[in-house]
């Protein structure tokens, strides 16, 4: 069976791969584009350990298939970064202790990034229910609320 | 180590074509989050997958002249959350939508899906029997339309003929001081499979209800639309208490006696027979309060 070539961009650059029709996006970001950041704890979309960006908006990249990145923007953990610069959030998670093993990190790091440019001022019930689809088994979800509301007040801050 | 094929038609037609000429062994693919699920799990193994998402018209959430609204089937919840006028419009059937799972999931699973899936149980369908949204369905021999609670047939089979696809929801224009709202019941707060769900549409017009709809799921075969409790609530009077309570008790007692559940560990017959009465008064609760406002 021929492989299907997706032309698509991901975190900002051009970028061509083959792929197998039933095969997950994420198979493909972990696999053949060597970007491990995003993980795979359930395979069925309820952990958020697999999150990315499609236009922008958060999924689930364990479902959905990559033949359907052809023409989208993708973007993953790997790009939140400048370079060498952490992104605001990335660097509260640090200094909050906001992660033990890590696992969950880069999907709720993800999916917080997208909670706050759609919202600058989230409330705390805002921030756990858009977080909701993303599981940790470590640290009981307080020390993470908590890194992405300072973050956010940081921001805001930072704006004015 | 695969023969399976992948295709992402740009127009409806090719969809169709392609969807039946694969005959059994195709599947849609909408946002996957129920196919790419069964599929890891070996339930399915499609032969062709057909991703709707690239045909315009399945992918547009339309205003229509008369005030009514369009949904493609292949539009995800995250984009009908962010429509401010249907949101205004439709508030139960949004509301519904979007309880489909996380902000994950929400950027991916469709209305269409949601339907399709043909889940006794699928929160948004008994938001829009309660809406009497029609379904459009296109197949090999055309297209045909059909009111949403004819789709189902049973859990997991529907009423469509071999490669007819499910294009699209038309919701009708409201008149003044119509609304709509959606509950659930399940075990947690969040991420969880309804043990009841129920939704109420109704109008009314000065300080009376004047047409009303009820959709229930999870307590039968198929999500069910209940006339009798609708006309329950036709003619009642709305105080300052909200709707009168002998309506809404004829009316809760309508939805029990529908329902024809199952007993599993979510909830049992009796317990499922009489939350769907009590779901029932708390959302027409809502309904109405959203109706007065409008
Ligand atoms: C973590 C998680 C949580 C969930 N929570 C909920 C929940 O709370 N409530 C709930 O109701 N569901 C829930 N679901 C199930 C699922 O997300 C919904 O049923 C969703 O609406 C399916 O939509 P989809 O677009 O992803 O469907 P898909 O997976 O793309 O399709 C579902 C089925 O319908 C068929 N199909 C799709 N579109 C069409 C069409 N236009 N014409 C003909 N056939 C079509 C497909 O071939 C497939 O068989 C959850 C799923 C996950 C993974
Ligand atoms: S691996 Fe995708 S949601 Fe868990
Ligand atoms: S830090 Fe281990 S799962 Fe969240």
């Amino acid at each position: 069976m021929a492989k299907i070539h997706v032309s698509t961009t991901v975190n900002g650059e051009p970028q061509e791969f083959l792929c197998d029709a039933e095969q997950s996006m994420l198979d493909v970001l972990r696999g053949p584009l060597g970007l491990t950041g995003s993980k795979e704890g359930c395979g069925s979309g309820d952990c958020g350990a697999c999150t990315i960006t499609v236009n922008g908006r958060i999924v689930c990249s364990c479902l959905m298939l990559a033949a359907e990145a052809e023409g989208q923007k993708i973007g993953t953990i790997e790009g939140m970064a400048d370079g060498e610069t952490l992104h605001p959030l990335q660097q509260k998670f640090l200094e909050h202790a906001a992660l033990q093993c890590g696992i969950c990190t880069p999907g709720v790091l993800m999916a917080a990034k997208a909670l706050l440019e759609r919202n600058p001022d989230p409330s705390e019930h805002d921030v756990r229910f858009w977080l909701a689809g993303n599981l940790c088994r470590c640290t009981g979800y307080d020390k993470i609320i908590r890194a992405v509301m300072e973050t956010a007040a940081d921001m805001r801050g930072a704006a004015r | 180590m695969t023969d399976v094929q992948y295709v992402a038609p740009r127009t409806l037609d090719e969809a169709v074509k392609a969807f039946a000429a694969a005959s059994g062994a195709a599947k849609i693919l909408a946002g996957g989050t129920d196919l790419l699920v069964q599929m890891r799990a070996g339930i399915l193994k499609p032969g062709l997958i057909v991703d709707i998402k690239k045909i315009a018209e399945m992918t547009a959430v339309e205003e229509l002249k008369d005030g009514g609204f369009r949904i493609g089937a292949a539009v995800a919840g995250a984009v009908l959350r962010d429509h401010a006028r249907l949101k205004k419009a439709w508030p139960g059937v949004v509301e519904a939508t979007n309880l489909i799972g996380s902000t994950q999931v929400q950027g991916r699973a469709t209305a269409g899906g949601n339907l399709c899936n043909g889940s006794p149980a699928g929160d948004s369908v008994p938001a829009m029997v309660a809406a009497g949204a029609i379904v459009t369905i296109q197949g090999p021999k055309g297209r045909r339309d059909l009111p949403v609670e004819k789709v189902p047939a049973g859990p997991g089979r529907l009423n469509l003929t071999p490669g007819e696809i499910v294009v699209c929801f038309t919701l009708p224009a409201r008149p003044k001081g119509s609304s709509d709202a959606y509950l659930r019941m399940i075990p947690r707060t969040e991420m969880d499979i309804a043990v009841v769900g129920c939704g109420v549409s109704l109008t009314m017009d000065k300080g009376t209800v004047t047409a009303a709809r009820v959709g229930l799921g999870a307590v039968a075969p198929t999500v069910l639309l209940v006339e009798e409790a609708g006309k329950a609530l036709v003619g009642s009077k709305v105080g300052a208490g909200g709707l009168d309570d002998a309506a809404l008790a004829k009316a809760a007692a309508a939805c029990s006696a529908a329902c024809r559940p199952i007993d599993d560990k979510r909830g049992t017959i009796a317990y499922r027979t009489k939350v769907a009465g009590v779901l029932l008064k708390r959302t027409a609760a809502i309904a109405a309060e959203r109706a007065g406002r409008n």
